[in-house]
């Protein structure tokens, strides 16, 4: 008789109906255990603001129009920077990954390029720049470039060679053989760089905005630092968190609908 | 007797009530005549990689419709010799030919992995076999054909990853018969089952083969396999064919009987001699 078996059976914890609400048990245990922090004057408000300071904050810059306007800014600069350096680091991942000779010429360079950090070049995009929309859309569509285009290159490298081995002798053409085959055994793949991609484009953000902007959710919490409205600065950090999380899930949900014939996404 | 399959595996063949009826009809086969299978000849074939000499002047004839195995230690060029006759390998001298013009939807090859494309339904993995057909209006007939055929007809709409391995190679059967191919060349397809389901895919190969007409050629480890299913079993060694065998037993062979283990026997020590003696 093995050790398991000899445990009492216990009835496993199920929550009813609740199963997509456990995730946030420990968020929002945390929110409580603050606040009661606050409450009690463990940590002083000037340390810490409660959340429920945090939330009045938050609710007075909603009314003005401040938090949603600056919110909209930051979406909008992170968006279209995934957008534009997502698409240029698919279209090289793709190049590299069918071309020898794109490879040859180009993945050489890209890879020097990729070990300096992307953020060093602030005070250079800055001087180029100055501190307008394109500075941001900079620094942001370069910091998503990489993770795209080495998972996509990644993914089409690792295409089994056997199944388009196959596709050829059942006759598929390269565009047949790209579509049915190599694309979306490299999807997996690309995903991975997605969600990497998303992490890096808030990351870069938040750095471009609290050092050169005149808008957005950095900027509003370095304008508040200046004013030593602490609960503002808690207010734009929980902002990022949300945010980010978000993003996270609509990366998969989308790996969910595209990816439901892998074994790891199907339901049980 | 050792017709021990009274008990199946999840996914042996479905046996259809008159077994019997079908092994009357394979046992008729002999007397047919012509057979819509492609011939193949190869002479003087020859195949290396690099120095390696793999095949050193292959001469075969197969006349159509005929079911060849070809067996051999691990090594010796059989695989290599499937893979020219499939055209995926370059001859280096010597011809292989089909009897006239053959189109590519002709040949098909199995494998011993399905190579199915995961993120393909079943159903779409068996319309790839289709070739240059794929779009015309009744792939979706022919490849419900070939499904059923293989007796897996209600998994059209499943992800290969939910079949079991018995089904994937049932679904890769498919599609290569999805073409009407007129020969059908096997590289080990049964070598990763166990053992209940190989033996109900050998049956269902056996029927297939005596179905469709085409000509088939086996490659295989399994001498048993090879006497079972095959009218001729060549042996291959050191690049050359060494031995040909033809197997005189009627169909249906009954697994496990005296003259298909006496010929297994004697295959088996021809090869074992050349393990002993290199």
């Amino acid at each position: 008789m093995s050790l398991i078996e000899s445990l009492p059976r216990v009835r496993s914890l199920r929550l009813p109906r609740a199963d997509g609400l456990v995730q946030w048990i420990v968020p929002l245990a945390i929110i409580l255990v603050w606040q009661a922090a606050c409450e009690t004057g463990f940590v002083p408000a000037r340390v810490l603001p409660a959340p429920s300071d945090v939330a009045l904050a938050g609710w007075k810059l909603l009314l003005s129009g401040e938090l949603a306007r600056n919110i909209w800014v930051s979406f909008w600069r992170a968006g279209v920077g995934f957008v534009i350096g997502g698409g240029i680091g698919f279209a090289f991942g793709l190049m590299n990954g069918l071309s020898q000779l794109s490879n040859k010429l180009s993945d050489t360079t890209l890879q020097m390029v990729r070990n300096i950090p992307h953020l060093a070049l602030i005070p250079l995009v800055i001087l180029w720049f100055g501190i307008d929309e394109s500075a941001k859309l900079f620094l942001v569509a370069l910091g998503v470039f990489f993770p795209i285009y080495l998972n996509t290159l990644h993914g089409i490298r690792t295409v089994d060679p056997q199944l388009i081995e196959m596709g050829r002798i059942y006759g598929m053409s390269d565009g047949e053989l790209f579509r049915r085959v190599i694309f979306p055994g490299a999807l997996p793949s690309i995903f991975v760089g997605v969600r990497f991609a998303l992490g890096i484009m808030w990351l870069t953000l938040i750095v471009a905005e609290t050092i050169a902007a005149s808008s957005g959710l950095g900027y509003m919490a370095m304008q508040a630092r200046e004013f030593m409205q602490i609960d503002v600065v808690v207010l734009s950090i929980l902002i990022y968190a949300v945010l980010g999380k978000l993003a996270d899930s609509a990366s998969r949900v989308l790996e969910q609908l595209t990816l439901s014939w892998h074994p790891a996404f199907q339901k049980h | 007797m050792q017709e021990a399959l009274r008990f199946r595996s999840a996914d042996a063949e479905p046996l259809d009530r008159a077994d019997f009826l079908e092994q009357a009809r394979l046992a008729r086969r002999g007397s047919e005549g012509l057979s819509r299978g492609l011939p193949l000849t190869i002479r003087g074939l020859r195949k290396s990689f690099g120095d390696n000499e793999v095949l050193r002047g292959i001469d075969l004839h197969v006349p159509a419709g005929q079911f060849v195995a070809i067996v051999g230690r691990s090594g010796c060029g059989k695989s290599t010799l499937l893979r020219l006759i499939a055209g995926l390998e370059t001859v280096d001298a010597g011809t292989i030919s089909f009897g006239g013009e053959t189109r590519p939807e002709d040949i098909r090859v199995m494998f011993q992995e399905p190579r199915l494309l995961p993120w393909a339904r079943v159903m779409s993995n068996v319309e790839v076999g289709l070739g240059r057909d794929r779009a015309s209006s009744d792939a979706q007939a022919r490849a419900d054909k070939a499904l059923t055929e293989v007796g897996l007809d209600d998994k059209r709409g499943q992800w290969p990853a939910v079949l079991s391995g018995g089904q994937k190679q049932r679904v890769a059967l498919a599609r290569a018969l999805v073409s009407d191919p007129r020969m059908l060349a096997f590289d080990e397809p049964l070598g990763a089952l166990d053992a209940l389901t190989r033996i109900s895919m050998q049956r269902l190969l056996e029927r297939v083969w005596h179905d469709q007409a085409f000509t088939a050629i086996l490659v295989t480890h399994d001498v048993s396999e090879a006497v079972a299913l095959a009218d001729r079993v060549l042996v291959i060694e050191n690049g050359r064919i060494a031995h040909d065998v033809n197997v005189d037993i009627p169909r249906p062979r009954r697994r496990g009987s005296a003259d298909l283990a006496a010929l297994e026997g004697s295959i088996l020590r021809h090869l074992l001699q050349t393990a002993d003696h290199p």
